[in-house]
């Protein structure tokens, strides 16, 4: 840590944002009223699929307060771009994916519900939402399919014709026929079916859109509830208006949490941009909760088949699984990466697996479309690999510790090439399992096990030896794997004449707490207190070009320039340093917010560097005034967060209650900024999984394509009272790759947690079930169990 | 919501005729069943009728083996009564499990029986302890006053004023939970009486009944062992995505056992 | 059009707005104060409590008519002359916030949590907190920081 500041790298300080926060200061996006301003009320679709025969908007344009009511038509009429997915995968075959047409507001068929039907803008909200009832839409309803394995089918209804039987891609990756050799000379192969569930993202704030046309200056401002204003512009932009990017200015103000799912550009900002172009007025469009449910992009929604090849001492040969993955509807923005590359170059999870294959089926339901949702790939991947090693230890009847130990790659492999493309950086995995089985009392889990079943309990422990990429990057690597953007990250510091600090970043924070640990970076760097320093994100108009926030890519892509931002600051301030203390520049030392010269007590502190920057008196001809930088990162390699979590639970056979009795995570995230802060996203992340694992799950009706969990009162979400309190630990294995030798912590809880989870509860039960452990489906298979049992 | 028309009446003659006046009227109390209702535009009411201010509906007296509530009364305020506390427990315990703390800060026991929502809590306390339910109009024991999902005895324009409560010998409510909502997915009231055993469960049905052969089981012997081995037939119970008719069949039993050990038996 | 009067966070106000009109869009749009926030349509989340006459109760499930007369306190009316209320101060000290959008229906409820029952145990907060929903923080650093400000408070 800093010493001079006690505010640099590693210190837990308190988080600058929150006095906004915990005072109902916040500015979100639905706090934000233009002058003027309209409200826009979206019918949508009842069915989950059925042609539009016609739309009878008459009675609701009459209404009182009515402005306008617009259907695709009107879009169509203005050349409206549909929403694009920014991500090709090619086949098998070598042919790209199939993204059918996505129009913002449907043209003539539904395929979903919720789907985009017409909008209504009116002065109020309410007035919007009565007029949009007045509005008839005749159907011709359809039979619609939702299961990702029935889509498939010969005879399922047909949603695009752009995509011959429902089928986006068909994509494989690694080597077969390494594998199939692995496979051949395996003693064991343990077989596992899996279905890894849909989830709502459901960040408490709901999305909001606001388009807001300015004449003087031709420029349109849309707010947002966005993580990557820039992305979302750049969208906009090329993609939808074919507007120039200098007339279009996206802000995303204070954002309420996001997890993927506010990365992408929805249709509601689109039809609020567009009409208020049109009708030249601010347009807001906030959502329900019951309308999030219906169309914030889901997650997940995998099944699986995966298989495991191990010699006869438990030592992995070959891994191979084949996926279909459920896109929805329609593509999302980056739907078609998160099921294949986000997903199988992690399959070689912590281990020495020597070969691997994978194959991926992505495939169109009558659904809400599903994306990135924290962890996006990853955690299905983790899923896959550490139920698969967790049942294979079962059944070679190995300790589950040891059968991961006897696999990992070890410390002084790295950096380590997997079979599955990517080369991991560096790690130490049996040294946090190690740490883990120790804040778990491993060995006391008999004695608990033993003491729970005298009490009629069953007690299970599950391991969840994970492994992340964080970062996703270079950009000329994910461009060869399709990618339609480049994944670096853009910073400007700018030193203010007194001294003080402004930081811009690409990245976006909605809950991550940039604003402290991105000033905590500057100050290490730079040895100015945190209180001097603001970060700056979140408006396009202020910020440089930047890619915005997820993958947990902040801190290692967006921190990683604003360090390139200060060095050059550094750089540029010792050629003044050097002046002043007419000294050679290369004589110059900086640390602590000093410039001095090397073997002197002569000193300049940088507060007067700065000063001297922009009031040039005594300055060196050949230097441009001015203290800021710009800097843009584009890493060498993705990171690879890693680390153990433990799960123990004691199950109910009674009544299939589930209780956590101990979670321990000890995770390597490499350097670590806030260790608060980086807790707190454990925490976080670990709540979503545990919530994927045994309460969470998105039902459709299989006959009518109605989604069954349209709100809290279906849709399980955590509460306070299911969660146990979580043992958090660290190991600290930096990476080798980026200033800051961070790796990124935002989606480890949520990759590590349903696989820990899900082993514990089988573990209790001796029964495989999938996700989500619900109370009755625990039931069921404790009363298989309790029947074990008592024949044995 | 739609539009609609308040009122506030300054008392329950007040509120009797505007009730009168507005045929296509609700009554609002705490308005914790009914403002989710007309959030989601289920309904569609031209006129509001609230009562929650209403002092002739609120209190909380016990005399002699009654304890009389209030319809107006509030289930914070239930739960938090010593006097109910003293003289049942249960039924504080219960009222303390309704919903979440705001829930039990506004809703109130006239409101949740009138709308018998077969997920409420209350249902299964005014059967299990035999209560009668007080109206504008007469009185109708809770046998009688459950008709069926979202039905009651209640006539159009009926209030319900208050509820009395006999004191039981000793009773405990035991709940499952839907985890999602938190409403009852199974809950078995079960209490000893001065008329006999009295066993009720809310939450699986299409509205509280009186489980049978519990009472019958536990008539002849008031112990945990008398009802554990009872099988419940899920013919006719609520099925959703949460539960089967089979497991919520088998929850009736395992609540049941559990409220027959917490009633000390 | 009715005219709704009420005192909110010792300020007395009076709005002519629809009898429809929640009591958590008269406190967010008609006085602008949008610290209370609305995060579902079920009165399940929470991030919209307020304290009427002292208690807690969900402002997105109350009619702001129902509230005529009452005294309102929203998260923008706990500090007193720029002090913090204990609440507020463990929230920061406990990092028990991170996107910040249920963090003033949550300490609105534990500060009603707190003050009806000041020696709480861990499980009476995770009890407490079930008509509170946060995304965040898997509630472990809301805990501590309630446990914490309870002591504070005087508990």
């Amino acid at each position: 840590m800093n010493a001079v500041t006690g505010t640099g790298i590693g210190a837990s300080v308190r988080r600058k944002e929150d006095y906004r926060f915990i005072t109902g200061q916040g500015t979100y996006t639905d706090d934000i009223n233009r002058p003027g301003q309209l409200h826009a009320y979206f019918v949508r679709s009842p069915h989950a699929f059925a042609k539009i025969k016609s739309i009878d908007t008459a009675a609701a344009k009459a209404s009182a307060g009515v402005v306008a009511v617009f259907t695709g038509q009107e879009l169509a009429a203005d050349k409206v771009g549909g929403l694009i997915c920014g991500w090709t995968v090619t086949g098998k075959d070598g042919t790209p994916h199939k993204a059918p047409p996505h129009p913002a507001i449907a043209l003539d068929t539904a395929r979903c519900v919720g789907d985009q039907v017409a909008v209504v803008i009116a002065t109020t909200k309410e007035i919007a939402r009565d007029a949009g009832e007045k509005i008839v839409v005749d159907y011709d309803v359809l039979q619609a399919v939702v299961d990702p394995v029935d889509t498939l089918k010969p005879n399922a209804p047909q949603l695009h014709a752009e995509a011959p039987g429902n089928l986006c891609y068909d994509w494989e990756f690694g080597d077969r026929a390494s594998t199939d050799a692995g496979f051949a000379k395996a003693a064991h192969v343990v077989k596992l079916d899996l279905i890894n569930n849909r989830l709502s993202p459901n960040p408490m704030e709901p999305r909001v859109a606001i388009g807001e046309h300015d004449r003087a200056t031709d420029t349109t401002t849309c707010y947002s509830t966005s993580q990557n204003p820039h992305v979302l512009r750049l969208i906009l932009c090329a993609f939808i208006f074919g507007l120039p990017e200098h007339k279009v200015r996206v802000v995303a103000p204070d954002v309420g949490g996001g997890f993927g799912s506010k990365i992408f550009c929805y249709a509601e900002e689109v039809v609020c941009v567009w009409a208020s172009r049109k009708l030249n007025k601010p347009v807001k469009w906030t959502s329900d909760r019951s309308e999030a449910f219906l169309t914030d992009a889901h997650g997940r929604d995998h099944v699986t088949h995966a298989e495991l090849a191990l010699d006869k001492d438990g030592k992995f040969l070959a891994l191979k699984c084949s996926t279909i993955a459920n896109m929805g509807a329609y593509l999302s923005t980056f739907a078609s990466c998160v099921p294949s590359y986000l997903y199988a170059l992690l399959l070689a999870g912590q281990y020495t697996t020597p070969a691997i294959y994978a194959e991926v089926k992505a495939v169109f339901t009558n659904t809400t479309p599903v994306d990135a949702y924290r962890g996006a790939g990853r955690p299905e991947a983790t899923y896959v690999v550490e139920r698969l090693v967790e049942v294979a230890a079962r059944q070679l009847n190995m300790d589950p510790a040891e059968i991961r130990k006897k696999n990992f790659i070890a410390p002084d492999a790295f950096p380590y090439q997997t079979p599955v493309a990517v080369a991991y950086d560096s790690g130490q995995y049996e040294l946090s399992m190690n740490e883990a089985l120790k804040m778990v009392d491993y060995k006391g889990f008999a004695g608990r096990r033993a003491e729970s079943e005298k009490r009629g309990m069953l007690r299970g422990i599950g391991f969840a030896a994970y492994i992340e990429a964080c970062g996703i990057a270079p950009s000329a690597v994910v461009g060869s794997l399709g990618a339609g953007v480049g994944l670096w990250e853009s910073a400007s510091v700018r030193f203010n004449p007194t001294g003080s600090v402004s930081v811009f970043t690409g990245s976006h924070s909605h809950g991550q707490g940039h604003e402290t640990t991105f000033a905590q970076v500057v100050s290490e760097k730079m040895g100015v207190p945190i209180e001097q320093i603001d970060i700056v994100h979140g408006d396009t108009q202020r910020i440089p070009m930047g890619m915005g926030t997820y993958g947990s890519r902040s801190l290692a892509v967006g921190g990683s320039a604003i360090v390139k931002a200060c060095d050059k600051l550094i750089a540029k301030g010792k050629k003044i340093a050097a002046h002043l203390m007419e000294a050679a520049v290369d004589d110059v030392e900086f640390d602590a917010g000093m410039f001095k010269v090397a073997g002197t007590d002569k000193s300049v502190p940088i507060g007067q560097v700065c000063f001297t920057a922009y009031v040039p008196h005594n300055y060196p001809a050949d230097l441009e005034p001015g203290f800021e930088e710009n800097a843009f990162y584009d890493p060498s390699n993705f990171t690879y967060p890693a680390g153990t979590h433990i799960a123990e639970v004691e199950v109910d056979p009674g009544s299939g209650h589930v209780t956590i009795a101990k979670w321990v995570a000890v995770d390597d995230f490499g350097n670590v900024i806030n260790p608060m802060v980086v807790e707190g996203q454990v925490h976080g992340g670990v709540a979503q999984g545990v919530g994927q694992a045994m309460l969470e799950g998105v039902v459709y009706d299989k006959a009518s394509g109605q989604l069954l969990t349209g709100s809290f009162m279906d849709y399980t979400m955590p509460r306070a009272d299911d969660l146990p309190n979580f043992d958090v630990g660290m190991t600290h294995t930096p990476c080798p790759h980026n200033p800051l030798g961070v790796k990124g912590c935002g989606e480890a809880g949520a990759i590590a947690a349903p696989a820990a989870l899900m082993n514990a509860i089988t573990d209790a039960l001796g029964v495989e079930i999938d996700m989500p452990a619900t109370p009755e489906k625990v039931w069921r298979a404790a009363q298989g169990k309790v029947r074990a049992l008592a024949a044995e | 919501m739609y539009a609609f028309n308040y009122h506030k009446p300054k008392s329950l003659a007040d509120a009797q005729a505007l009730v009168a006046k507005f045929p296509d009227g609700k009554i609002l109390a705490g308005g914790h069943t009914l403002i989710p209702t007309l959030k989601q535009r289920l309904a569609q009411p031209t006129d509001l009728i609230d009562i929650g201010g209403l002092a002739e509906l609120k209190g909380i007296t016990v005399s002699g083996s009654t304890v009389s509530i209030g319809a107006g009364t509030k289930h914070g305020e239930v739960a938090d009564s010593a006097d109910v506390k003293k003289a049942i427990p249960a039924l504080a315990a219960l009222a303390a499990l309704i919903g979440d703390r705001q829930v039990r800060n506004k809703g109130t026991m006239g409101g949740s029986l009138a709308n018998n929502d077969p997920a409420a809590d209350y249902p299964g306390a005014i059967l299990g302890l035999g209560a009668t339910v007080h109206t504008t109009k007469r009185a109708i024991k809770a046998d009688d006053f459950l008709k069926g999902m979202f039905e009651t005895a209640l006539d159009e324009g009926e209030i319900i004023t208050k509820v009395e409560f006999p004191v039981p010998k000793r009773a405990a409510y035991e709940k499952f939970r839907n985890p999602a909502s938190r409403y009852v997915m199974v809950g078995a009231f079960v209490a000893e009486t001065a008329s006999g055993i009295r066993v009720a469960i809310t939450g699986a049905g299409p509205t509280a009944y009186r489980w049978a052969d519990a009472e019958k089981a536990l008539g002849a012997k008031f112990a945990v062992a008398s009802v554990e081995k009872l099988v419940h037939t899920s013919n006719g119970l609520n099925a959703d995505i949460h539960a089967s008719a089979e497991y919520r069949a088998h929850l009736i039993t395992v609540m049941t056992k559990r409220a027959v050990a917490g009633a000390g038996g | 059009m009715a005219t709704v009067s009420m005192t909110v966070n010792g300020n007395k106000v009076s709005r002519d707005v629809e009898p429809r009109t929640l009591l958590v869009q008269y406190i967010r749009e008609h006085l602008e104060l949008t610290g209370t926030h609305v995060g579902c349509d079920t009165s399940q989340c929470g991030a919209c409590v307020v304290h009427v006459d002292g208690q807690s109760v969900k402002s997105c499930t109350i009619l702001a008519a129902q509230a005529e007369g009452s005294q309102v306190t929203t998260i923008e009316g706990l500090a007193k002359d720029g002090k913090l209320h204990p609440m507020q101060e463990a929230f920061r000290e406990h990092h028990a916030l991170q996107c910040g959008f249920c963090t003033p229906g949550m300490i609105m409820s534990a500060i009603d949590l707190v003050e009806k029952n000041p020696k709480l145990t861990e499980e009476d907060i995770r009890h407490g907190l079930e008509g509170n929903l946060c995304r965040c923080t898997g509630y472990h650093n809301i805990v501590k920081a309630i446990a914490a400000a309870a002591k504070t408070m005087g508990g």
